[in-house]
């Protein structure tokens, strides 16, 4: 058996990798991209766990952060979508409006 | 004596003429606002007249309880009213002259714009000029001393829009507070010492203790700082500069307020106080230093004013210096009869003045008059008689009541030297006086040619002014009905039953047993005071000749005279410089210092500053967390990254 902290630590590097790649990237797909994969390492640490202490309220959160990160995607893409409409750009140093 | 007098009803009638006349005044014309002012006016002179004729069946001193007003433990002030023959003397002529000048004005501010302003005011005086004569405790009196101080600060001010009237109405008003300091203070040392304000109260405290010859008791200083206010007040020095100033006011309110009674309240004060100053000689000895001081030194300040109504000013300052003078020797009643005296020929000395002022078409300039005896008879005539008095010439007012004040003081031991300035006053007096009367009414009128220049004050828009004319005749009859009580006013003196001195002694001596008179002494007595009678008739006369040589026989020695003297007579000419000596001594620090220190120091260095430097400081603060907010989304990212990142590090730190 596989242990616990083989796991751990590979979802310590995918939420790494998404945290740079958030970042580092400047299109906002790639970005979005970036938060499902941290979001993926979280749930494999929840998997992990969840094997391990034999319990299965991990599974359970698994599956919310799924049906969450569904719904955020729908409603990410389709923001990203207006975004492309009105300035014509996926890049997101060119999307700062909101400020002084 | 049980039943009421009802006194109330003699301040409260001008108050209801003063409420009416100010509330609806603007909306009544001419005719009813002069008729409401005349009415309730006329009204209080008619129950004062009321009450004159019950005054032989009181028992005096008559007290009347109106209201309770301030209770607090064992201390109570009521409001109540006070009669005894000092107030009825004071109610007489107050409502009687007040009477008479405000007919005057009807028709001399009938031109005037703020007509039932200047009318509501007046009644306003009235009110209070009552209050404080009727008041039965001090703290009455101070009501009435401060309300007839607004009056004045209102009526001095009445053209409020020529800036010099509105410097002179704050100028009176603010000398006048020095003064209420002072009077204030005296209150509450009564108050600690005696526990209590109410005449009747404080006069039976004082009755037994002993009189402070020496030292600095009690008593002594409730004495001078009575005196500092009653100089405030009464234009004595070093409080007097105001009044002169106060001319900027129209000419009846000169004749009423600063002339016939206001000015004499510090008077009647110091007479009302003579319980507390006969036991303090030394207070005594200060009022008659400062009344005589006052007296020369106004008079001949008088000599070289050019303004008419200036002149009379001064003068009225020098008088009321003789009032004090009698009332430091204790002479209080001869101190009264000279203010009965002179509000007669004082206030008919005004008017005439106004009615001069009216005939040139407001000029008051002496030089710029000259031989309108012909132009306005009633007037000369008038004035004539008032001139006379207020010099001291028998059989007029003036004589009477100016030697009983100089005899009273010759006779009361180690005075001499105030007898001696007293009679040099005197002599000033009536030359100044006659210097008026032959500038104004003898010679050629020299006003023609300078019609052109100098807007006057008195605004007239109906007629032009070619020739001086006489007033009309609702002014002429005050001015007569004056004239013969300048005339005749004196004899007083001899009433039947002993005269005015008899009349006021109950309140001023309510002890002393009639001596059997020692008729040797009488009559060596009665000798010196004949002497005393003619030295003063000769210094009048002495004056009268002198005002005639330079002012009608040799008018080109005025000016050779001033220009011999001219160190002297520029001193003067510019009333010796103590306005200028009071602002720069009081004036200008206060100004300064309320500039540098309390304005730019403390209202804009500390108060605004600290408003100021908090809003600033907040700014400043925004400004650099403002920089937070970029709108670059990746920076947001980094910033919570990191923010985990510290969290995380905490947490391993702590070995949570």
């Amino acid at each position: 058996m596989v242990p616990v902290s083989y796991y751990l630590i590979l979802s310590g590097i995918l939420f790494a990798c998404g945290v740079v790649g958030f970042l580092i990237k400047r299109n906002i797909i790639t970005i979005f991209m970036s938060i499902e994969l941290m979001l993926n390492g979280v749930n494999l640490s929840f998997v992990a766990f969840a094997a391990h202490w034999q319990q299965l309220s991990g599974q359970v959160f698994v599956f919310f952060v799924m049906v969450v990160a569904a719904a955020e995607t729908a409603v990410g893409l389709a923001i990203i979508i207006a975004v492309y409409r009105t300035r014509e750009t996926l890049n997101v140093d060119q999307v700062n409006l909101l400020k002084l | 004596m049980t039943h009421s007098l009802h006194l109330w009803l003699i301040p409260a009638l001008p108050l209801i003429g003063a409420a009416i006349n100010g509330l609806f005044g603007r909306r009544f014309s001419r005719q009813t606002v002069a008729a409401i002012a005349l009415a309730f006016c006329g009204g209080a002179f008619a129950w004062v007249l009321f009450v004159c004729a019950r005054f032989s069946s009181l028992t005096l001193p008559h007290s009347e309880f109106f209201a309770h007003w301030i209770r607090s433990g064992g201390f109570l002030v009521n409001f109540e009213f006070y009669l005894d023959q000092l107030t009825l003397v004071m109610l007489l002529i107050v409502t009687g002259v007040g009477f008479l000048i405000h007919i005057y004005s009807v028709a001399y501010m009938w031109e005037e714009g703020g007509f039932y302003r200047f009318f509501s005011y007046l009644n306003l005086f009235m009110f209070f000029m009552l209050t404080l004569v009727l008041a039965g405790n001090y703290l009455q009196m101070f009501i009435g001393w401060e309300g007839v101080g607004l009056a004045s600060y209102l009526l001095i001010g009445f053209w409020f829009s020529k800036d010099s009237a509105a410097s002179a109405g704050k100028k009176a008003f603010i000398v006048n507070r020095i003064g209420d300091f002072g009077f204030l203070i005296a209150l509450f040392l009564m108050i600690k010492h005696f526990g209590s304000l109410n005449f009747g109260q404080v006069f039976s405290a004082v009755a037994p203790l002993p009189v402070e010859t020496i030292g600095f008791g009690v008593l002594t200083s409730i004495g001078l700082l009575l005196m500092v206010g009653a100089a405030g007040k009464s234009a004595q020095i070093p409080l007097y500069v105001w009044l002169p100033d106060a001319m900027e006011g129209p000419t009846p309110v000169s004749a009423l307020i600063h002339a016939a009674t206001m000015v004499t309240a510090g008077v009647y004060m110091v007479a009302r106080s003579h319980v507390i100053f006969d036991h303090a000689p030394n207070a005594l000895t200060v009022v008659a230093i400062v009344g005589t001081l006052t007296a020369l030194f106004a008079a001949t300040i008088g000599i070289a004013q050019t303004d008419i109504k200036k002149v009379l000013a001064y003068s009225t300052i020098s008088q009321l210096g003789y009032m004090f003078m009698a009332c430091g020797v204790a002479a209080y009643s001869a101190g009264i009869f000279h203010l009965m005296t002179h509000a007669f020929f004082k206030g008919l000395l005004f008017l005439a003045a106004g009615s001069v002022i009216h005939a040139v078409g407001g000029e008051q300039d002496m030089r710029k008059m000259g031989g309108l005896k012909q132009y306005i008879p009633w007037t000369f005539l008038t004035m004539s008689i008032a001139t006379f008095a207020i010099a001291g010439f028998w059989p007029l007012a003036g004589f009477f009541s100016k030697d009983e004040i100089l005899w009273q003081v010759y006779s009361s031991p180690g005075s001499w030297v105030f007898w001696l300035i007293g009679v040099v006053t005197a002599f000033i007096t009536s030359f100044y006086m006659f210097r008026l009367w032959f500038m104004t009414f003898f010679g050629d009128y020299r006003g023609r040619a300078a019609d052109v220049q100098a807007q006057p004050v008195h605004r007239h828009t109906d007629h032009d002014h070619g020739d001086p004319h006489e007033s009309p005749l609702v002014m002429l009859v005050p001015l007569a009905v004056l004239a013969v009580l300048s005339a005749i006013g004196g004899f007083a003196k001899y009433w039947p039953g002993g005269g005015i001195e008899h009349f006021l002694s109950p309140v001023f001596y309510p002890i002393v047993a009639e001596t059997a008179p020692d008729l040797a002494a009488e009559a060596a007595k009665r000798s010196t005071e004949y002497l005393l009678m003619a030295i003063s008739l000769g210094s009048a006369a002495l004056g009268l000749y002198l005002a005639y040589l330079l002012y009608y026989k040799r008018q080109d020695l005025p000016q050779k005279i001033a220009t011999a003297l001219n160190g002297f007579y520029e001193a003067v000419v510019h009333k010796y410089y103590i306005d200028e000596l009071y602002a720069t001594l009081f004036v200008k620090p206060l100004v300064d210092g309320s500039t540098r220190i309390l304005w730019h120091g403390v209202d804009q260095g500390v108060i605004d500053a600290a408003v100021n430097d908090a809003a600033a400081g907040a700014n400043h603060l925004s400004d650099a967390a403002r920089h937070m907010q970029s709108g670059n989304l990746r920076s947001y990212a980094g910033w919570i990254a990191a923010g985990g990142a510290v969290v995380i590090a905490y947490m391993i730190w702590m070995g949570v």
